[in-house]
């Protein structure tokens, strides 16, 4: 019972200061957000890392994912006579969940390993000292510019991957299912609602928050060296994977509360 | 500030990391224009001290005064007027590595001073000049030498016309050559009235650049002396530490 003891404690331990820093990190951001100098450029430079660099990978992953999914719900639906259902299913399940969370955990692979590997090396070679010690912040410098290119990229890029999803779907609905693509179209059209789509897109928000300042979070508090800075960047993966993953669930519900009221 | 004391002092200064108690009481102060030496075994918090020096570190108990302000309840909002005037310059020189030699150098200036890119193309090139880096401009820190790194480390430090700089272990890893170039950075500063205080391993350099020596022994100032004292006849603990005999 004490050998478990102490590997939970540990975790414990490991969770409520990771909660206590992240939170720190967040009220920093917000807090220095609307204080002093703006630095646009830096802005600039990672929605290009983070967004435009991105593109590739999201157009591909969207793209298979909507050739996947048309394929096995064609099939599976065909033996019920339900193909023609295939457009709007798929649209809909792109629009409010797929597009989103794909396009998140595609992002928090490539994205949060990268944030927190350079901020992880700059904590080892001292130059995030070296931004403090030149009296400028590193939460401006290095923290902000993130998570607001996450927070302007990441909707963008799940508004494109909605539309490569379901042409995608399209493509394997006129070729596989025989569909006719202009009755796909119109299906997509007429039954996907814009509250479709603003579900989606409004978790992407809390999505680019899930990625970026967790990843922040774990390459601010590299310590021990390079071998440290691996370690951040499995657990930046890792941690925004589950937040996105896990909180999925909880936005989907409220938002579902929020369509229902209005 | 007292006449007597420091343009820094240093105040019965406590720090730990976790129970592993690093400085138990550490007193010193430098007079405006002087260099200490800061010297003592690997371990013994030289680098922490340093740090707190310029608010980097926080002690837990302890009063670091610059020109007669506590720097320890500072934010880091405040700390920044302390940090245009105390400069640190890095054991690696912690250039930004994704910059120019040139950038880094224009860093400090494009933060703190309304200067126009053409004043700060000169004041680079001069700078440049001063520390022997001509030519080196648009040349990425991963591609200098150890030595050239350190230089440019300085460099920057440099840039905001600091009254103190805080040195960490700046000819450490460094052949003769570099090292002298170094000393005569240091000296050339102190010239213009920087005080400094440099922590390092190295007495040759100690001897060449400092005014006076602490040994940082047990958490503690264990012994100070002027340069002249030790040149004469280097006193206990400290003789044992120089000539290997005591960590």
């Amino acid at each position: 019972m004490n050998n478990l003891a102490l590997p939970f404690t540990v975790f414990l331990k490991e969770i409520l200061l990771f909660i206590g820093g992240v939170g720190l990190l967040f009220r920093d951001v917000v807090r220095e957000l609307f204080k002093g100098r703006f630095y646009w450029r830096l802005v600039s430079e990672q929605i290009y890392q983070i967004g435009m660099r991105s593109l590739p990978l999201i157009v591909i992953t969207a793209m298979s994912i909507g050739m996947v999914m048309s394929l096995q719900f064609g099939l599976g639906l065909e033996k019920f006579g339900g193909k023609l259902y295939v457009p709007k299913l798929l649209a809909v399940t792109i629009l409010r969940e797929m597009g989103p969370v794909f396009t998140s955990l595609m992002l928090a692979a490539r994205v949060g390993a990268g944030i927190a590997s350079e901020i992880g090396s700059m904590v080892v070679t001292q130059q995030v000292d070296a931004i403090r010690a030149l009296g400028t912040s590193p939460i401006k410098k290095i923290v902000i510019p993130r998570v607001l290119a996450c927070l302007i990229t990441l909707p963008m890029l799940v508004t494109l991957a909605n539309i490569v999803g379901n042409l995608g779907g399209l493509i394997v609905g006129a070729l596989e299912l025989n569909l006719d693509p202009n009755f796909y179209l119109l299906k997509i059209m007429s039954t996907s609602s814009i509250q479709d789509y603003l579900s989606g897109f409004g978790k992407s928000f809390f999505f680019a928050l899930f990625i970026a300042v967790p990843s922040c979070y774990f390459g601010l508090n590299v310590k021990n060296g390079t071998k440290e800075v691996g370690i951040a960047t499995t657990k930046a993966v890792v941690t925004s994977s589950i937040l996105i993953v896990v909180g999925d669930f909880f936005l989907s519900k409220l938002f579902w509360i929020f369509e229902k009221m209005i | 500030m007292s006449e007597k004391k420091g343009f820094i002092e240093v105040i019965d200064f406590h720090k730990s990391f976790g129970s592993k108690k690093v400085h138990q009481g550490v007193n010193f102060f430098v007079r405006k224009g002087e260099c200490l030496g800061l010297i003592g075994g690997s371990g013994t918090g030289k680098s922490v001290l340093l740090r707190s020096l310029v608010g980097l570190e926080k002690p837990e108990r302890g009063q670091i005064l610059i020109e007669g302000v506590d720097i320890v309840p500072m934010k880091e909002r405040q700390l920044v007027e302390i940090r245009k005037k105390v400069a640190y310059a890095f054991q690696g020189g912690a250039l930004f590595d994704s910059m120019t030699v040139f950038e880094n150098l224009a860093y400090p200036l494009r933060e703190h001073f309304g200067f126009s890119e053409k004043e700060i193309h000169k004041q680079i090139m001069e700078q440049l000049k001063e520390f022997g880096l001509e030519g080196s401009e648009k040349t990425l820190p991963g591609n200098l030498s150890g030595g050239m790194q350190k230089r440019v480390g300085l460099a920057r430090a440099m840039m905001m016309h600091p009254e103190v700089v805080l040195y960490d272990e700046p000819t450490a890893g460094l052949d003769p050559y570099n090292t002298k170039r170094i000393q005569e950075s240091i000296l050339s500063l102190k010239e213009k009235g920087v005080t400094s205080i440099l922590v390092t391993h190295d007495m040759p350099t100690v001897y060449a650049v400092c005014d006076k020596v602490a040994l940082l022994q047990q958490g503690r100032i264990g012994e100070q002396y002027t340069i002249e004292k030790l040149r004469q006849e280097p006193p206990g603990a400290m003789s044992q530490f120089i000539n290997g005999e005591s960590a």
